[in-house]
Protein backbone atom coordinates (compact mmCIF):
# COMPACT_ATOMS: atom_id res chain seq x y z
CA UNK A 1 0.00 0.00 0.00
CA UNK A 2 1.58 3.16 -0.87
CA UNK A 3 0.32 6.30 1.19
CA UNK A 4 1.20 9.56 -0.23
CA UNK A 5 2.53 12.52 2.12
CA UNK A 6 1.16 15.73 1.33
CA UNK A 7 3.72 17.97 2.71
CA UNK A 8 2.42 21.55 3.77
CA UNK A 9 3.76 24.61 2.22
CA UNK A 10 4.41 28.04 4.13
CA UNK A 11 3.97 31.15 2.14
CA UNK A 12 6.27 33.28 3.41
CA UNK A 13 6.40 37.10 1.96
CA UNK A 14 10.00 38.74 2.35
CA UNK A 15 9.60 42.40 2.11
CA UNK A 16 12.73 44.14 1.55
CA UNK A 17 13.46 47.29 -0.35
CA UNK A 18 14.70 44.76 -3.55
CA UNK A 19 11.67 43.19 -5.48
CA UNK A 20 13.27 39.91 -4.90
CA UNK A 21 9.87 38.00 -2.98
CA UNK A 22 9.94 34.50 -2.13
CA UNK A 23 6.27 33.37 -2.51
CA UNK A 24 5.86 29.50 -1.54
CA UNK A 25 1.98 29.53 -2.41
CA UNK A 26 -0.33 26.54 -1.56
CA UNK A 27 -0.59 24.97 -5.13
CA UNK A 28 -3.58 24.53 -5.88
CA UNK A 29 -5.15 21.52 -8.40
CA UNK A 30 -3.78 17.79 -8.45
CA UNK A 31 -0.33 17.23 -6.51
CA UNK A 32 1.73 15.16 -9.03
CA UNK A 33 4.63 15.44 -6.48
CA UNK A 34 4.57 11.90 -5.69
CA UNK A 35 4.04 10.40 -9.47
CA UNK A 36 7.84 11.69 -9.76
CA UNK A 37 8.95 10.43 -6.31
CA UNK A 38 7.50 6.83 -7.57
CA UNK A 39 8.72 7.50 -11.08
CA UNK A 40 12.60 8.09 -9.54
CA UNK A 41 11.67 4.76 -7.23
CA UNK A 42 11.16 2.54 -9.88
CA UNK A 43 14.17 3.97 -11.78
CA UNK A 44 16.45 3.00 -8.70
CA UNK A 45 15.04 -0.12 -8.15
CA UNK A 46 14.47 -1.29 -11.85
CA UNK A 47 18.16 -2.94 -11.90
CA UNK A 48 17.36 -4.18 -8.41
CA UNK A 49 15.83 -7.27 -7.13
CA UNK A 50 12.58 -5.84 -6.18
CA UNK A 51 9.88 -3.27 -7.64
CA UNK A 52 7.75 -1.03 -5.58
CA UNK A 53 4.55 -2.11 -4.28
CA UNK A 54 1.41 -2.28 -6.03
CA UNK A 55 -1.27 0.31 -4.45
CA UNK A 56 -4.15 -1.73 -3.18
CA UNK A 57 -6.48 -2.69 -5.34
CA UNK A 58 -9.91 -4.38 -5.03
CA UNK A 59 -9.61 -6.28 -7.78
CA UNK A 60 -13.59 -6.82 -7.12
CA UNK A 61 -17.07 -7.57 -8.17
CA UNK A 62 -19.25 -5.25 -7.65
CA UNK A 63 -23.18 -5.48 -9.06
CA UNK A 64 -26.10 -3.88 -8.63
CA UNK A 65 -30.00 -3.54 -10.00
CA UNK A 66 -33.27 -1.74 -9.60
CA UNK A 67 -36.42 -3.83 -8.48
CA UNK A 68 -39.72 -2.64 -7.83
CA UNK A 69 -39.22 -1.80 -4.27
CA UNK A 70 -35.81 -0.71 -4.55
CA UNK A 71 -32.51 -0.90 -5.33
CA UNK A 72 -29.78 -4.02 -4.53
CA UNK A 73 -26.22 -3.95 -4.46
CA UNK A 74 -23.67 -6.61 -3.64
CA UNK A 75 -20.34 -7.17 -3.42
CA UNK A 76 -17.54 -9.29 -2.69
CA UNK A 77 -14.86 -8.96 0.27
CA UNK A 78 -11.35 -9.76 -1.27
CA UNK A 79 -9.21 -6.63 -1.78
CA UNK A 80 -5.76 -7.71 -3.20
CA UNK A 81 -2.13 -6.08 -3.04
CA UNK A 82 -0.77 -7.43 -6.42
CA UNK A 83 -1.26 -11.04 -6.24
CA UNK A 84 -1.93 -11.27 -2.23
CA UNK A 85 -4.70 -10.90 -0.74
CA UNK A 86 -4.46 -7.92 1.74
CA UNK A 87 -7.78 -8.01 3.30
CA UNK A 88 -10.48 -10.71 3.49
CA UNK A 89 -13.32 -8.76 4.24
CA UNK A 90 -12.98 -5.32 2.59
CA UNK A 91 -16.02 -3.15 3.13
CA UNK A 92 -17.01 -2.38 -0.68
CA UNK A 93 -20.42 -1.02 -0.03
CA UNK A 94 -19.69 2.30 1.32
CA UNK A 95 -22.42 4.49 2.98
CA UNK A 96 -23.12 7.88 1.36
CA UNK A 97 -26.45 8.70 2.63
CA UNK A 98 -29.31 7.06 4.97
CA UNK A 99 -30.76 6.49 1.26
CA UNK A 100 -27.97 6.24 -0.43
CA UNK A 101 -24.86 3.64 -1.07
CA UNK A 102 -21.99 3.16 -3.07
CA UNK A 103 -20.21 0.14 -4.12
CA UNK A 104 -16.43 0.93 -5.22
CA UNK A 105 -13.89 -0.82 -7.81
CA UNK A 106 -10.43 0.16 -8.75
CA UNK A 107 -7.84 1.74 -6.22
CA UNK A 108 -8.93 1.30 -2.14
CA UNK A 109 -8.12 4.53 -1.34
CA UNK A 110 -9.40 5.96 -3.83
CA UNK A 111 -13.03 4.49 -3.61
CA UNK A 112 -12.75 5.10 -0.01
CA UNK A 113 -11.88 8.52 0.30
CA UNK A 114 -13.80 9.53 -2.58
CA UNK A 115 -16.71 8.05 -1.01
CA UNK A 116 -16.44 9.64 2.58
CA UNK A 117 -15.63 13.07 0.54
CA UNK A 118 -19.02 12.74 -0.62
CA UNK A 119 -20.74 11.68 2.41
CA UNK A 120 -19.43 14.63 4.16
CA UNK A 121 -20.49 16.93 1.91
CA UNK A 122 -24.00 15.29 1.39
CA UNK A 123 -24.24 15.39 5.26
CA UNK A 124 -23.45 19.31 5.27
CA UNK A 125 -26.38 19.23 2.79
CA UNK A 126 -29.03 17.43 4.39
CA UNK A 127 -28.54 19.53 7.83
CA UNK A 128 -28.77 22.65 5.85
CA UNK A 129 -31.77 21.87 3.91
CA UNK A 130 -33.68 19.28 6.14
CA UNK A 131 -34.16 16.65 3.40
CA UNK A 132 -32.47 13.99 2.39
CA UNK A 133 -30.37 14.21 -0.55
CA UNK A 134 -31.22 12.85 -4.40
CA UNK A 135 -29.09 10.27 -6.09
CA UNK A 136 -28.77 12.53 -9.02
CA UNK A 137 -27.15 15.01 -6.61
CA UNK A 138 -24.39 12.58 -5.41
CA UNK A 139 -23.79 11.52 -9.23
CA UNK A 140 -23.27 14.95 -9.99
CA UNK A 141 -21.07 15.71 -7.43
CA UNK A 142 -18.96 12.79 -8.15
CA UNK A 143 -18.75 13.39 -12.04
CA UNK A 144 -17.57 17.03 -11.29
CA UNK A 145 -14.64 15.84 -8.93
CA UNK A 146 -13.57 13.18 -11.22
CA UNK A 147 -13.45 14.91 -14.18
CA UNK A 148 -11.41 17.47 -12.66
CA UNK A 149 -8.58 15.23 -11.48
CA UNK A 150 -8.59 13.73 -15.34
CA UNK A 151 -8.54 10.11 -14.41
CA UNK A 152 -5.72 10.38 -12.39
CA UNK A 153 -8.52 8.75 -9.33
CA UNK A 154 -8.82 5.24 -9.92
CA UNK A 155 -12.21 4.93 -8.51
CA UNK A 156 -15.13 3.02 -10.78
CA UNK A 157 -18.35 3.54 -8.46
CA UNK A 158 -21.91 2.36 -8.40
CA UNK A 159 -24.14 4.10 -7.10
CA UNK A 160 -28.04 3.21 -6.10
CA UNK A 161 -30.32 4.26 -3.80
CA UNK A 162 -33.93 5.59 -3.48
CA UNK A 163 -35.18 9.21 -3.07
CA UNK A 164 -38.53 10.77 -3.71
CA UNK A 165 -38.11 10.56 -7.95
CA UNK A 166 -37.89 6.95 -7.30
CA UNK A 167 -35.00 3.80 -7.71
CA UNK A 168 -31.76 4.91 -9.43
CA UNK A 169 -28.53 3.41 -10.24
CA UNK A 170 -25.66 5.22 -11.53
CA UNK A 171 -22.36 4.51 -13.01
CA UNK A 172 -19.78 6.90 -12.57
CA UNK A 173 -15.94 5.44 -14.31
CA UNK A 174 -12.61 7.22 -13.60
CA UNK A 175 -12.66 9.66 -15.93
CA UNK A 176 -15.99 11.35 -14.96
CA UNK A 177 -18.50 9.69 -17.34
CA UNK A 178 -22.05 8.65 -15.92
CA UNK A 179 -24.46 6.10 -16.77
CA UNK A 180 -27.67 5.69 -15.88
CA UNK A 181 -28.91 1.93 -16.55
CA UNK A 182 -31.17 -0.70 -14.69
CA UNK A 183 -28.64 -3.24 -13.68
CA UNK A 184 -25.08 -2.84 -13.78
CA UNK A 185 -21.64 -5.07 -12.65
CA UNK A 186 -18.12 -3.29 -12.24
CA UNK A 187 -14.82 -4.72 -11.28
CA UNK A 188 -12.20 -7.44 -12.74
CA UNK A 189 -15.13 -10.06 -12.43
CA UNK A 190 -17.79 -7.94 -14.41
CA UNK A 191 -17.97 -9.97 -17.01
CA UNK A 192 -18.61 -13.00 -15.17
CA UNK A 193 -21.64 -11.35 -12.98
CA UNK A 194 -23.00 -9.24 -16.36
CA UNK A 195 -23.72 -12.51 -17.76
CA UNK A 196 -25.78 -13.68 -14.93
CA UNK A 197 -27.84 -10.22 -14.79
CA UNK A 198 -28.39 -10.53 -18.29
CA UNK A 199 -30.12 -13.79 -18.91
CA UNK A 200 -32.48 -13.44 -15.74
CA UNK A 201 -32.95 -9.53 -15.13
CA UNK A 202 -36.39 -8.47 -15.24
CA UNK A 203 -38.15 -4.62 -14.62
CA UNK A 204 -39.77 -4.48 -11.63
CA UNK A 205 -38.50 -7.68 -9.71
CA UNK A 206 -39.92 -8.52 -6.69
CA UNK A 207 -37.14 -8.03 -3.32
CA UNK A 208 -36.07 -11.99 -2.39
CA UNK A 209 -35.52 -12.17 -6.35
CA UNK A 210 -33.69 -9.67 -6.97
CA UNK A 211 -31.28 -10.13 -3.83
CA UNK A 212 -31.18 -13.92 -5.35
CA UNK A 213 -29.74 -12.33 -8.76
CA UNK A 214 -27.25 -9.96 -7.58
CA UNK A 215 -25.63 -12.74 -4.75
CA UNK A 216 -25.58 -15.22 -7.96
CA UNK A 217 -23.85 -12.76 -10.51
CA UNK A 218 -21.62 -11.77 -7.62
CA UNK A 219 -20.98 -15.82 -7.05
CA UNK A 220 -20.19 -15.98 -10.55
CA UNK A 221 -17.46 -13.35 -10.56
CA UNK A 222 -15.86 -15.04 -7.27
CA UNK A 223 -15.81 -18.23 -8.88
CA UNK A 224 -14.50 -16.92 -12.87
CA UNK A 225 -12.25 -14.07 -11.54
CA UNK A 226 -9.12 -14.51 -9.17
CA UNK A 227 -9.25 -10.89 -8.22
CA UNK A 228 -12.49 -11.59 -6.28
CA UNK A 229 -13.47 -14.02 -3.34
CA UNK A 230 -14.30 -14.50 -0.18
CA UNK A 231 -17.61 -13.58 1.01
CA UNK A 232 -20.47 -11.58 -0.16
CA UNK A 233 -21.97 -8.43 0.87
CA UNK A 234 -25.38 -7.59 -0.12
CA UNK A 235 -27.12 -4.26 0.61
CA UNK A 236 -31.02 -3.26 0.14
CA UNK A 237 -32.33 0.00 -0.26
CA UNK A 238 -36.37 0.70 0.38
CA UNK A 239 -38.14 3.46 0.82
CA UNK A 240 -38.25 1.64 4.37
CA UNK A 241 -35.05 2.08 4.74
CA UNK A 242 -31.34 -0.03 4.29
CA UNK A 243 -30.97 -3.80 5.21
CA UNK A 244 -27.02 -3.73 5.22
CA UNK A 245 -26.39 -7.67 4.97
CA UNK A 246 -22.70 -8.39 5.88
CA UNK A 247 -22.40 -11.07 4.91
CA UNK A 248 -24.78 -12.01 2.82
CA UNK A 249 -23.07 -15.42 2.27
CA UNK A 250 -19.90 -16.44 3.85
CA UNK A 251 -17.44 -18.09 2.12
CA UNK A 252 -17.45 -22.09 1.83
CA UNK A 253 -13.77 -22.41 1.46
CA UNK A 254 -13.22 -20.79 5.10
CA UNK A 255 -9.96 -22.32 6.30
CA UNK A 256 -10.40 -23.41 10.29
CA UNK A 257 -7.55 -21.63 12.47
CA UNK A 258 -5.40 -24.50 13.71
CA UNK A 259 -5.15 -22.42 17.40
CA UNK A 260 -5.35 -19.17 18.90
CA UNK A 261 -2.92 -16.82 18.64
CA UNK A 262 -3.74 -14.84 21.63
CA UNK A 263 -0.98 -14.85 24.03
CA UNK A 264 -1.84 -13.77 27.84
CA UNK A 265 0.42 -11.85 30.07
CA UNK A 266 2.87 -14.35 31.73
CA UNK A 267 3.99 -16.25 28.72
CA UNK A 268 7.21 -14.91 28.10
CA UNK A 269 8.87 -14.99 31.71
CA UNK A 270 10.16 -11.21 33.37
CA UNK A 271 13.93 -11.50 33.83
CA UNK A 272 14.80 -8.03 35.41
CA UNK A 273 12.85 -4.98 35.95
CA UNK A 274 14.15 -1.29 36.32
CA UNK A 275 11.79 1.45 37.12
CA UNK A 276 13.01 4.91 36.65
CA UNK A 277 10.83 7.93 37.95
CA UNK A 278 10.19 10.53 35.93
CA UNK A 279 10.65 13.85 37.96
CA UNK A 280 8.52 16.77 36.36
CA UNK A 281 8.38 20.24 37.52
CA UNK A 282 5.40 22.67 37.35
CA UNK A 283 6.88 25.55 35.43
CA UNK A 284 3.61 27.67 34.24
CA UNK A 285 -0.25 26.91 34.67
CA UNK A 286 -2.85 29.14 32.84
CA UNK A 287 -6.47 28.57 33.50
CA UNK A 288 -8.66 29.23 30.30
CA UNK A 289 -12.32 29.85 30.89
CA UNK A 290 -14.88 27.43 28.75
CA UNK A 291 -17.98 29.38 27.69
CA UNK A 292 -20.33 26.57 27.44
CA UNK A 293 -23.45 28.46 27.56
CA UNK B 1 10.32 19.10 -2.60
CA UNK B 2 9.85 15.72 -2.75
CA UNK B 3 10.44 13.25 0.10
CA UNK B 4 12.50 10.62 -1.72
CA UNK B 5 13.28 7.98 0.75
CA UNK B 6 14.89 4.55 -0.03
CA UNK B 7 14.57 1.51 2.67
CA UNK B 8 17.69 -0.67 3.14
CA UNK B 9 15.75 -4.05 3.73
CA UNK B 10 12.91 -4.32 1.49
CA UNK B 11 11.46 -7.79 2.13
CA UNK B 12 12.50 -10.78 -0.38
CA UNK B 13 8.89 -11.15 -2.48
CA UNK B 14 8.64 -9.01 -5.05
CA UNK B 15 5.13 -7.79 -6.07
CA UNK B 16 4.82 -9.52 -9.96
CA UNK B 17 3.14 -7.23 -12.50
CA UNK B 18 0.53 -9.23 -12.76
CA UNK B 19 -2.35 -6.54 -12.66
CA UNK B 20 -5.74 -7.72 -11.39
CA UNK B 21 -7.56 -5.46 -13.13
CA UNK B 22 -7.68 -5.88 -16.91
CA UNK B 23 -6.30 -3.29 -19.31
CA UNK B 24 -9.82 -2.91 -21.27
CA UNK B 25 -10.95 -1.85 -17.69
CA UNK B 26 -8.09 0.82 -17.42
CA UNK B 27 -9.00 2.78 -20.50
CA UNK B 28 -10.95 5.76 -21.04
CA UNK B 29 -14.32 5.14 -21.36
CA UNK B 30 -15.03 6.28 -25.26
CA UNK B 31 -18.91 6.98 -27.56
CA UNK B 32 -16.73 5.89 -30.65
CA UNK B 33 -20.30 5.70 -32.48
CA UNK B 34 -22.12 6.90 -35.20
CA UNK B 35 -24.09 10.12 -34.95
CA UNK B 36 -25.92 12.17 -37.91
CA UNK B 37 -28.83 15.12 -38.28
CA UNK B 38 -30.29 16.07 -40.96
CA UNK B 39 -32.03 19.25 -41.72
CA UNK B 40 -35.90 19.35 -43.09
CA UNK B 41 -38.79 22.02 -43.66
CA UNK B 42 -39.47 22.99 -40.13
CA UNK B 43 -37.28 21.41 -38.18
CA UNK B 44 -34.51 18.66 -38.08
CA UNK B 45 -33.90 15.17 -37.31
CA UNK B 46 -30.99 13.82 -35.22
CA UNK B 47 -29.65 10.04 -34.86
CA UNK B 48 -27.30 8.07 -33.22
CA UNK B 49 -26.37 4.37 -32.46
CA UNK B 50 -26.41 3.35 -28.41
CA UNK B 51 -23.08 1.96 -27.87
CA UNK B 52 -20.27 3.12 -25.29
CA UNK B 53 -16.84 1.51 -24.84
CA UNK B 54 -13.71 0.99 -22.75
CA UNK B 55 -11.83 -0.50 -24.88
CA UNK B 56 -13.08 -3.34 -26.34
CA UNK B 57 -15.57 -4.04 -23.71
CA UNK B 58 -19.30 -2.06 -24.35
CA UNK B 59 -19.23 -0.76 -21.28
CA UNK B 60 -23.09 0.53 -21.87
CA UNK B 61 -25.17 -1.14 -25.19
CA UNK B 62 -28.12 1.42 -24.52
CA UNK B 63 -26.29 4.64 -24.70
CA UNK B 64 -28.65 7.98 -25.28
CA UNK B 65 -25.91 10.04 -27.39
CA UNK B 66 -28.79 12.88 -27.69
CA UNK B 67 -28.65 15.47 -25.09
CA UNK B 68 -30.84 18.44 -24.81
CA UNK B 69 -29.13 21.49 -24.59
CA UNK B 70 -32.61 23.04 -24.43
CA UNK B 71 -35.76 23.18 -25.34
CA UNK B 72 -35.82 22.88 -28.82
CA UNK B 73 -31.59 22.57 -29.20
CA UNK B 74 -29.90 19.14 -29.01
CA UNK B 75 -26.36 17.85 -29.53
CA UNK B 76 -24.74 14.26 -30.88
CA UNK B 77 -22.11 13.23 -28.89
CA UNK B 78 -19.15 11.15 -29.90
CA UNK B 79 -15.54 10.76 -28.50
CA UNK B 80 -14.56 10.37 -24.83
CA UNK B 81 -17.97 9.90 -22.92
CA UNK B 82 -16.78 12.23 -19.81
CA UNK B 83 -15.69 15.18 -22.39
CA UNK B 84 -19.22 15.38 -24.01
CA UNK B 85 -20.74 14.75 -21.16
CA UNK B 86 -18.63 18.06 -19.31
CA UNK B 87 -18.61 20.06 -22.48
CA UNK B 88 -22.76 19.76 -22.65
CA UNK B 89 -22.88 20.18 -19.49
CA UNK B 90 -21.12 23.60 -19.18
CA UNK B 91 -23.30 24.50 -22.34
CA UNK B 92 -26.70 23.82 -21.26
CA UNK B 93 -25.97 26.27 -18.14
CA UNK B 94 -24.67 28.93 -20.29
CA UNK B 95 -27.21 28.62 -22.83
CA UNK B 96 -29.67 28.53 -20.01
CA UNK B 97 -28.67 31.56 -18.44
CA UNK B 98 -28.58 33.62 -22.17
CA UNK B 99 -31.74 32.50 -22.97
CA UNK B 100 -32.73 33.83 -19.30
CA UNK B 101 -31.49 36.96 -19.71
CA UNK B 102 -32.69 37.35 -23.44
CA UNK B 103 -36.03 36.39 -22.22
CA UNK B 104 -36.70 34.35 -25.68
CA UNK B 105 -35.29 30.54 -26.91
CA UNK B 106 -32.00 30.72 -27.96
CA UNK B 107 -30.95 30.81 -31.26
CA UNK B 108 -29.35 27.21 -32.62
CA UNK B 109 -26.08 28.84 -33.53
CA UNK B 110 -25.65 30.39 -30.23
CA UNK B 111 -25.57 27.00 -28.73
CA UNK B 112 -22.96 25.64 -31.45
CA UNK B 113 -21.06 29.02 -30.76
CA UNK B 114 -20.87 28.17 -27.14
CA UNK B 115 -19.76 24.52 -27.92
CA UNK B 116 -17.13 25.97 -30.55
CA UNK B 117 -15.61 28.38 -27.82
CA UNK B 118 -15.62 25.60 -24.92
CA UNK B 119 -14.01 22.96 -27.97
CA UNK B 120 -11.48 25.04 -29.26
CA UNK B 121 -9.76 26.93 -26.08
CA UNK B 122 -9.69 23.43 -24.36
CA UNK B 123 -8.81 21.72 -27.65
CA UNK B 124 -5.37 20.02 -26.67
CA UNK B 125 -7.07 18.08 -23.51
CA UNK B 126 -10.54 17.57 -24.78
CA UNK B 127 -11.45 14.21 -27.09
CA UNK B 128 -14.81 15.89 -28.64
CA UNK B 129 -16.80 15.62 -31.42
CA UNK B 130 -20.17 17.25 -31.50
CA UNK B 131 -23.36 17.49 -33.84
CA UNK B 132 -25.76 20.83 -32.19
CA UNK B 133 -28.86 20.83 -34.18
CA UNK B 134 -32.24 22.21 -33.43
CA UNK B 135 -34.76 24.32 -34.56
CA UNK B 136 -35.39 28.33 -33.39
CA UNK B 137 -37.40 30.54 -34.76
CA UNK B 138 -35.22 32.72 -36.90
CA UNK B 139 -33.56 30.53 -39.66
CA UNK B 140 -35.67 27.37 -38.57
CA UNK B 141 -34.02 23.98 -38.18
CA UNK B 142 -30.06 24.08 -38.83
CA UNK B 143 -27.19 21.32 -37.79
CA UNK B 144 -24.17 22.83 -37.33
CA UNK B 145 -21.12 20.29 -36.70
CA UNK B 146 -18.16 20.95 -34.28
CA UNK B 147 -15.47 18.41 -34.44
CA UNK B 148 -12.62 17.68 -32.49
CA UNK B 149 -10.44 20.57 -32.56
CA UNK B 150 -12.91 23.64 -32.37
CA UNK B 151 -14.36 24.08 -35.86
CA UNK B 152 -17.88 25.19 -36.77
CA UNK B 153 -19.69 24.88 -39.86
CA UNK B 154 -23.23 24.92 -40.71
CA UNK B 155 -24.30 22.00 -43.04
CA UNK B 156 -28.07 20.67 -44.04
CA UNK B 157 -26.85 17.13 -43.29
CA UNK B 158 -23.98 16.04 -41.07
CA UNK B 159 -22.45 12.45 -39.68
CA UNK B 160 -19.87 12.18 -36.97
CA UNK B 161 -18.04 9.69 -35.05
CA UNK B 162 -16.34 6.67 -36.15
CA UNK B 163 -19.07 4.99 -37.72
CA UNK B 164 -19.71 7.98 -40.00
CA UNK B 165 -16.45 7.02 -42.38
CA UNK B 166 -18.85 4.05 -43.45
CA UNK B 167 -21.79 5.97 -44.79
CA UNK B 168 -19.88 9.27 -46.83
CA UNK B 169 -20.89 7.89 -49.81
CA UNK B 170 -24.29 6.83 -49.14
CA UNK B 171 -25.34 10.24 -47.63
CA UNK B 172 -23.81 12.03 -50.48
CA UNK B 173 -25.83 9.88 -52.93
CA UNK B 174 -29.07 9.62 -51.15
CA UNK B 175 -29.76 13.11 -49.22
CA UNK B 176 -31.91 15.23 -51.53
CA UNK B 177 -32.61 18.80 -50.30
CA UNK B 178 -36.56 19.38 -49.38
CA UNK B 179 -37.39 16.20 -47.81
CA UNK B 180 -40.15 15.39 -45.28
CA UNK B 181 -39.78 14.65 -41.96
CA UNK B 182 -40.93 11.30 -42.39
CA UNK B 183 -38.36 10.63 -45.00
CA UNK B 184 -35.51 11.69 -43.29
CA UNK B 185 -36.53 9.87 -40.38
CA UNK B 186 -36.59 7.34 -42.47
CA UNK B 187 -32.76 8.62 -44.23
CA UNK B 188 -31.22 8.55 -40.60
CA UNK B 189 -32.68 4.82 -39.96
CA UNK B 190 -31.37 3.24 -43.06
CA UNK B 191 -28.38 5.01 -42.62
CA UNK B 192 -27.19 4.05 -39.12
CA UNK B 193 -27.98 0.83 -39.81
CA UNK B 194 -25.32 0.57 -42.45
CA UNK B 195 -22.80 1.91 -40.16
CA UNK B 196 -24.08 0.26 -37.12
CA UNK B 197 -23.18 -2.68 -39.44
CA UNK B 198 -19.55 -1.91 -40.40
CA UNK B 199 -18.41 -0.14 -38.11
CA UNK B 200 -17.23 -2.10 -34.56
CA UNK B 201 -17.57 0.06 -31.99
CA UNK B 202 -21.22 1.25 -33.06
CA UNK B 203 -23.94 -0.92 -32.57
CA UNK B 204 -27.27 -1.47 -29.98
CA UNK B 205 -30.29 0.40 -30.81
CA UNK B 206 -30.94 3.26 -33.39
CA UNK B 207 -31.81 7.03 -31.30
CA UNK B 208 -34.28 9.13 -33.23
CA UNK B 209 -35.28 12.87 -32.55
CA UNK B 210 -37.21 14.83 -34.49
CA UNK B 211 -37.12 18.53 -33.38
CA UNK B 212 -39.95 20.79 -34.77
CA UNK B 213 -41.64 23.98 -33.69
CA UNK B 214 -44.40 21.98 -32.00
CA UNK B 215 -41.80 19.76 -29.87
CA UNK B 216 -39.62 16.73 -29.75
CA UNK B 217 -40.58 13.39 -31.39
CA UNK B 218 -38.45 10.71 -30.74
CA UNK B 219 -37.85 7.04 -31.25
CA UNK B 220 -35.83 4.10 -30.82
CA UNK B 221 -35.50 1.13 -33.28
CA UNK B 222 -34.25 -2.02 -31.58
CA UNK B 223 -31.30 -4.16 -33.19
CA UNK B 224 -33.48 -6.50 -34.72
CA UNK B 225 -36.02 -4.39 -36.26
CA UNK B 226 -33.08 -1.86 -38.47
CA UNK B 227 -33.31 -2.46 -42.01
CA UNK B 228 -31.12 -5.42 -43.36
CA UNK B 229 -28.93 -4.80 -46.55
CA UNK B 230 -27.38 -7.84 -47.45
CA UNK B 231 -28.53 -11.86 -46.80
CA UNK B 232 -25.33 -12.47 -44.92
Amino acid sequence: MTTSTRQPRIKILINSGMALSNVLEIPTGFNFENVARNVALEALLEGGQTKTPKPMKTGTTIAGLVCKEGVVLGADTRATSGEVVADKMCAKIHYISPNIYCCGAGTAADTEKTTDLLSSNLTIFSMNSGRNPRVVMAVNILQDMLFRYRGQIGASLILGGVDCNGNHLYTVGPYGSIDNVPYLAMGSGDLAALGILEDRFKPNMEMEEAKELVRDAIHSGIMSDLGSGNNIDICVISKQGVDYIRPYQESEYKDKRQKRYKYGPGTTSILTEKIVPLELEVVQETVQRMDTA
Amino acid sequence: MAAVYMSANRSENAFSTVDLVPEWAQEEVSTGTTIMAVEFEGGVVIGADSRTTTGAYIANRVTDKLTPIHDRIFCCRSGSAADTQAVADIVTYQLGFHSIELDEPPLVQTAANLFKQTCYRYREELMAGIIVAGWDKRRGGQVYTVPMGGMIVRQPVSVGGSGSSYIYGFMDSNYKPGMTKEECLHFCTQALALAMERDGSSGGVARLAAITEEGLERRVVLGNQLPKFSNA
